[in-house]
């Protein structure tokens, strides 16, 4: 059961990482030209979507593991 | 019988004595159930709604009666809930002398889930054919009241979603599915976060059904120039295609599996959140835990809501993404 928690944690660490590169680009692409900063935030929300949905992929199987 | 309260029998539970089961608590109000559990008092006495059972068992026929016969353990007409191990919740068969028949009848039940997506059904037949029949008798006006908080989500879906990714010749036919999912999701996240709602997006069984239909569409509206970037991929020498046509038919599986699990993991994932931090209460068994459990828990409902409304929209969108590639032209 700890090894699920760990594997869960894991898949965590990689959504935050994933998530917080966009976050910082779009912050800095939103800084270079803040005309396209509504473009820009959508496209960080739709990645940052597909990113959670793989880790959360991970959190699904260690649950599985624990069953 | 619609509207009537009717509560099972007097439980009493010892309190204090028995230690909180946090997962157990959890899972109780994750999982589906034959019966809409509204609370339960202090004497333990449970208040709930009772849901059909509608059960097809090879041995004995057809069964419907409600669930508030099957109620703690009960056995009625050979059927009985069980209890542990692999039959823990599902409704299984005894025969005369009481032994557990191999096969489990076919249910059918109306359960939690499918009540409540049948009430989500009701509530969206009724939204939108009062706005279409708002539309008929005055024309293309803006319409007034709620309706008019309808028609700029129903334009962003076609200028947003189905224009950008099918284009706009093609996207008319389209738009019926992909508002028909992107309401239904939104509405049944949004009803699994009120209280004494259900966990509908968050069954596996739903959100699977869901991506099953984006995948007959994608693959029934394919056009040639769609199986032929699959089957003989243009530009590939034809020694790697044996292994390339069995990873591109994965990956017509593996898109909706990834909306399956997307759609449901995400919805689930908050909901545990949620019911975890309220349990730390129960957990720390003090009163001075709940000011901060309740602030984070407004914090996390704040955030599924955001959870809610992004997971419709990105389901929907990929769904449209999927089904442009697959009526794309040759360019």
């Amino acid at each position: 059961m700890e090894l699920a928690a760990i594997g869960a944690a894991l898949a965590v660490i990689g959504a935050a990482m994933g998530i917080g590169k966009i976050g910082s680009h779009a912050m800095d692409a939103i800084a270079r030209q803040p005309e396209a900063s509504s473009n820009i935030q959508t496209a960080m929300i739709i990645s940052a979507a597909l990113i959670e949905g793989v880790a959360l992929f991970g959190v699904v199987v260690a649950l599985l593991s624990i069953g | 019988m619609i509207g009537a309260i009717s509560s099972a029998s007097e439980e009493k539970q010892p309190h204090d004595d028995k230690k909180f089961n946090t997962s157990e608590f959890i899972l109780d109000h994750i999982a589906d159930s034959h019966e809409w559990h509204y609370y339960t008092t202090k004497d333990g006495h449970h208040v709930s709604f009772p849901l059909p059972v509608i059960v097809y068992s090879k041995h004995s026929g057809f069964h419907f009666f409600m669930s508030n016969k099957l109620s703690h353990g009960h056995e009625h007409d050979g059927l009985k809930i069980g209890h542990e191990g692999e039959y823990k919740g599902k409704i299984i068969e005894l025969d005369e002398d009481g032994k557990l028949r191999e096969s489990l009848p076919l249910d059918f039940s109306i359960t939690k889930n499918v009540a409540s997506m049948m009430m989500a059904m009701l509530i969206l037949l009724w939204l939108f054919i009062s706005l279409g029949t708002t539309y008929k008798k005055s024309g293309i006006r803006a319409p007034k009241g709620f309706q008019g908080f309808l028609e700029p989500i129903i334009l962003f879906v076609q200028d947003n979603i189905a224009i950008p990714n099918i284009g706009e010749k093609k996207s008319g036919k389209f738009m019926p599915y992909l508002l028909t999912i992107f309401f239904f999701i939104l509405l049944n996240n949004l009803l699994g976060l009120v209280p004494t709602g259900a966990n509908v997006t968050g069954n596996i069984a739903v959100t699977l059904t869901l991506a099953f239909f984006t995948l007959i569409i994608t693959n029934i509206s394919g056009n040639k120039n769609y199986w032929k970037h699959i089957f003989a991929t243009p530009g590939v020498p034809a020694w790697v295609l044996p292994i390339l046509v069995p990873v591109e038919l994965i990956g017509i599986l593996v898109k909706p599996i990834a909306l399956t699990i997307r759609l449901f993991a995400n919805i689930t994932a908050g909901h545990i959140i949620i019911l975890s931090l309220i349990s730390l209460i129960f957990i720390f068994k003090s009163i001075g835990i709940a000011p901060v459990s309740v602030v984070f828990v407004l914090f996390m409902n704040m955030l599924e809501l955001l959870v809610a409304i992004l997971q419709a929209y990105i389901f929907t969108l990929l769904s449209a993404l999927f089904i442009g590639l697959a009526i794309e032209e040759h360019h």
